[in-house]
């Protein structure tokens, strides 16, 4: 055989994958559906495709009859960038997104008739990025109202994922109140954690937008956004710059 | 801890056998090795030594003309268990190893080694043939790759596909430009020529499943530049990474199943981008215009030549050449597994496998490595659960998980027995049914904990339900026990 075949590698991993979770519902929330699918359609733009994101959102925006642009999600209103888009992939909808699926998400116990669509199939050579946004509290993040996740059952679920090799490195970003004490607990290695906010500090949210009457994105995420847009998918350019 | 045994028959042909042994033929010897992976792990490898001379119906096979003929005249001799080998010995001035070869490698389990005086020399010889047949040192570490410390192993020994019970083949035909190109494959054929005889050999590693597929109109996420020197399009080695990306999100995969997908695909480039070839690090073009990414598959870029005359009609019709294209894929497919054959020594000629692509001891290499991995895997993963489980005292175990975690211990500890008598295959199965209870186990899910109740959450929830009804409660006893002292001390006082 001629061995000729090259093989071209840059770090550490071989495949890369997204877990995007959105908490809240309710019209008032449009702003963290809106940061949700901007973030989707970045990492969407800049290479990982539907068959590695798991996508979770109580997708209740587009079609709520208080949108007056109905089937459209809008992040920006100069740009008005329509994130919903028609190739929005959505695994977990609705009431779907609860506590219980994230963290069966996360480890891996997920009863055996789930496909794989909603499945998170990392190994250890997988860089995992671990995005949520919605209402949260000192130590906890809302789930749709009527449950909570708290910082230690995370930092658990990260540890579960390591204990199995689950993940190479994973890039955990939230975008609530009082965000940093999210990441107090990790014990895990080869994580990195951004958030939105200290512990005491309020996310707050970026512009309303008068004809659709509710705020449009947060803060965090807007600038976060505008650094990635300016990425292209050869850069180079790394957390430091961020 | 683990010990690796590998059983060897040496056999001496005639005018071979070196001076100095240290008794009559037969005589058995071990030799031991350990492999330290990390400070607190390592591999015992035993190789255990049958020293004997030639049957007749050997000698007659040793007489052939080429090392291929005797080797395949040696077949039927031998001793073909999985794990096994059997080296003959050769007389120096033999000339069945060509010039300035020590050792030949044959298709199944069996070496011919060239005599050399000493048996210290040949003893040492062995070590290495037993070696590159068998595993070494870093196939061990290769596939105990988490437990070695980081920067220890070269960056291509992490990135070979884990062992899995299955894996799922795909094939693909990439066809951007259907308005210049019909395109025709015949995978079917193909698969059953080319591919089927290697998956066949390997189906003892795990189930195979192969499926093709045809996309339209599906570009590569990169635009070739135009090279005026060559005439071509180039792919430079920088902008592979991004070729794969957008192509990705077509490709698709099985619904049903879990096991790991392996991508092959095959790209006709557009007329207008035509030729194009694929640039290695150093700039020159890949000689077979194809690469390859660590636990993805492998990408072959198809040139079609420019029809004779302009005025040819378009579509052009393309038969596609799949014996090339196949001989590209399963080199891919073994570089995927890790079965390079770049690391041997100067002095060893292999043999090619021919038709079934890889060679016996190729498939033991494979075998001793998926089942060193497999049982450290499984160790992980019990001493993990039992972990959780100590951490968290109010987790049900079902029945079903406790018997999975017994026949994953029972497995587990049998599997190390095999491999200690070195029985590869049954070790192996034994390693296989392992994984499978203990991930089973381990992923069950029952065992999500969802409880998680901080001290002073408990006194939140529980003080204001029982202290407004303790009040009156304990009140009241206070009240009825003053009553029955008084009533005790009023009887007294009457009488």
């Amino acid at each position: 055989f001629q061995d000729q075949a090259e093989q071209f590698f840059r770090s550490g991993h071989t495949n890369n994958w997204a877990v995007l979770v959105c908490t809240s519902r309710f019209w008032f929330n449009y702003r963290h559906v809106a940061n949700t699918l901007s973030v989707y359609r970045s990492v969407k733009r800049l290479g990982i495709p539907d068959s590695h994101i798991v996508l979770m959102l109580a997708d209740d925006m587009a079609c709520n009859p208080r949108n007056p642009k109905p089937a459209t999600v809008f992040s920006h209103k100069n740009m008005e960038l329509n994130v919903y888009g028609d190739d929005v992939e959505v695994d977990y909808r609705s009431y779907e997104v609860t506590v219980e699926n994230f963290l069966r998400v996360l480890t891996g116990r997920i009863p055996p008739s789930t496909p794989r669509s909603k499945r998170l199939l990392s190994d250890d050579r997988s860089n995992i990025l671990i995005y949520m946004t919605g209402h949260g509290g000192n130590g906890f993040l809302k789930f749709q109202d009527s449950e909570e996740i708290t910082n230690v059952e995370l930092a658990d679920a990260f540890e579960q994922m390591w204990q199995k090799r689950r993940y190479n490195e994973l890039l955990f970003i939230i975008d609530t109140c009082q965000g940093a004490s999210m990441y107090e607990r990790f014990y895990s290695p080869n994580i990195m954690a951004l958030a939105s906010s200290q512990v005491g500090e309020d996310s707050l949210s970026h512009q309303p937008d008068l004809g659709i009457g509710v705020h449009l994105m947060d803060r965090y995420t807007f600038y976060v956004l505008e650094f990635l847009e300016e990425i292209h998918p050869a850069s180079q350019t790394n957390m430091n710059d961020l | 801890q683990v010990q690796l045994v590998v059983p060897m028959a040496v056999v001496f042909g005639p005018g071979s056998v070196p001076g100095d042994l240290p008794g009559p033929l037969p005589f058995r010897d071990v030799q031991e090795m350990e492999i330290s992976v990390n400070l607190r792990t390592s591999v015992t490898s035993r190789y255990e030594m049958l020293f004997r001379s030639t049957t007749g119906q050997e000698e007659a096979a040793l007489a052939a003309a080429t090392a291929r003929e005797a080797d395949a005249a040696l077949h039927p001799l031998q001793d073909t268990t999985l794990g096994s080998l059997t080296v003959y010995v050769v007389p120096e001035t033999s000339s069945l190893l060509p010039q300035g070869i020590k050792v030949y490698v044959g298709k199944h389990r069996s070496a011919l080694v060239r005599a050399g005086g000493s048996l210290a020399a040949l003893q040492a010889q062995l070590r290495e043939v037993a070696q590159v047949m068998s595993f070494t040192a870093s196939s061990i570490a290769a596939a105990l790759s988490d437990r070695v410390p980081d920067g220890q192993l070269s960056p291509d020994a992490r990135r070979y596909l884990k062992s899995s019970l299955g894996y799922e083949i795909t094939f693909s035909l990439l066809n951007p430009d259907p308005k210049s190109h019909i395109v025709d494959w015949d995978i079917e054929g193909a698969v059953n020529r080319y591919v089927k005889p290697v998956l066949d050999k390997l189906s003892l590693v795990a189930n195979f499943s192969v499926d093709s597929q045809i996309l339209y109109y599906a570009v590569l996420g990169v635009t070739p530049r135009y090279d005026k020197e060559s005439s071509s399009f180039l792919l430079s080695a920088h902008s592979l990474p991004h070729v794969i990306n957008p192509v990705e999100a077509r490709l698709g995969s099985s619904a049903a199943s879990l096991y790991p997908v392996l991508n092959f695909l095959l790209y006709v480039p557009e007329r207008s981008h035509s030729p194009l070839y694929i640039q290695d690090k150093d700039g020159a073009p890949v000689s077979t215009n194809a690469f390859h990414s660590p636990r993805w598959g492998g990408i072959m870029v198809y040139n079609v030549e420019a029809p004779a005359s302009p005025q040819a009609s378009l579509p052009l019709h393309v038969d596609v050449d799949m014996a090339r294209v196949m001989e590209v894929f399963l080199a891919q497919l073994r570089l995927l597994f890790g079965l390079s054959r770049e690391e041997v020594p100067p002095e060893f000629l292999l043999e090619h496998p021919g038709n079934e692509g890889l060679a016996d001891w190729e498939l033991d290499h494979l075998l001793w490595a998926h089942t060193v991995e497999n049982i450290a895997t499984v160790s992980t993963t019990l001493t993990s659960l039992a972990q959780l489980l100590d951490k968290i005292g109010n987790i049900v175990i079902k029945d079903d998980v406790a018997s999975e975690v017994y026949r994953a211990v029972a497995s587990v500890q049998s599997a190390v027995t095999e491999l200690s008598l070195g029985h590869l295959h049954a070790a192996f199965q034994a390693s296989k049914e392992a994984v499978t209870s203990s991930e089973r186990a381990f992923f069950d899910p029952s065992l999500l904990h969802l409880l998680y109740f901080p001290d002073d959450q408990k006194f939140a929830i529980y003080i204001p339900l029982f202290l407004p009804m303790a009040v009156p409660i304990l009140l009241s006893l206070a009240k009825i026990v003053r009553e029955t002292r008084q009533c005790k001390k009023e009887p007294t006082k009457m009488d």
